[in-house]
């Protein structure tokens, strides 16, 4: 969505002050970047305000812009560092390196009960329904399930599954993004979609009364 | 290399490093060999993979017109400050 290319583009129209280039930029990050702000901050106003504020840091900061990343994963750096300064002052630090405060590190991606003593299915996933996103869609109901179930993944999960599966980062800017290590990124990014999946598991189940 | 099998439940904990790219040539074949004989792995990575999917796909949730209007106040501000 974003090459480096267009971010230059979009770099002058904000400078020269297209307010619909802005709106845009807006409509594209915000909501995102509030809830990537929650893994640091808890409180929902204090994220907002965390949102808010990065905002002015990117306008004043853009004739500093040089697109050595793209202009997505400069935005989301200084959310996530303003976010992290915030938390810290609030008496709250998250560690994306001390997996053992969240959950747990013995977390399977999969209920144990589901495989045998050998390790092989017990209870195997049932196929998943094609269909289900779009009838969710149709419905309304399709983002609100999945921000549901995001809000329930522990915040490191969250904060790296956002960037990676939602913003579609690569691997290297989510790593730059939240300042961890490569390996610690896989294993957030690992327990996060498992968790992810066993959520949406019932709702994706092909009924077996059909 | 050592000739052991990966159980299910191997998969399910080394699928994000198969999606990722970030295994062994060996690993990698070990991890292909059982996706190839087993179904329910194999419905397993495809889930994982839509799971990663489904949440790129599905657009944002709209921004409240408040703060909509109240950043573009603060735009005009920054512009002609």
């Amino acid at each position: 969505m974003t090459s480096s290319t267009g971010d230059g583009d979009l770099v002058r129209r904000l400078i020269a002050g297209d307010e619909d280039a802005f709106r845009d930029l807006l409509a594209a990050y915000h909501t995102n970047m509030v809830r990537l702000a929650r893994s640091f901050v808890r409180n929902p106003a204090t994220a907002e305000e965390v949102a808010q504020e990065t905002w002015l840091q990117v306008l004043n900061g853009l004739d500093k812009f040089e697109g050595r990343s793209t202009l997505k994963s400069w935005i989301f750096s200084i959310l996530a560092n303003r976010a992290r300064t915030r938390a810290v002052r609030d008496g709250r630090t998250l560690l994306f390196s001390d997996m053992s405060g969240e959950a747990g590190d013995t977390e399977s991606a999969v209920d144990p009960s589901r495989f045998n003593a050998a390790g092989y299915w017990h209870l195997p996933p049932r196929p998943w329904d094609d269909l289900t996103p779009e009838r969710l869609a149709a419905s309304g109901q399709l983002g609100e399930r999945l921000a549901g179930a995001m809000d329930q993944l522990p915040d490191a999960q969250r904060a790296v599954v956002m960037l990676r599966d939602v913003e579609g980062c690569s691997s290297e800017e989510a790593c730059n993004i939240l300042g961890v290590t490569e390996t610690n990124q896989r294993v957030l990014l690992h327990r996060g979609r498992s968790r992810l999946r066993r959520l949406l598991e019932p709702l994706m189940e092909l009924e077996r009364d059909h | 290399m050592p000739g052991t099998m990966l159980v299910c439940r191997d998969v399910t904990e080394l699928v994000t490093d198969f999606v990722e790219g970030r295994m062994s040539f060996w690993d990698r074949a070990r991890f292909q060999l059982h996706i190839g004989m087993c179904r329910h792995c194999r419905e397993y990575v495809r889930q994982m993979r839509k799971t990663s999917q489904l949440f790129g796909e599905t657009p944002n949730e709209p921004l409240s017109p408040d703060v909509e209007a109240e950043m573009l106040r603060r735009f005009k501000d920054w512009k002609s400050s």
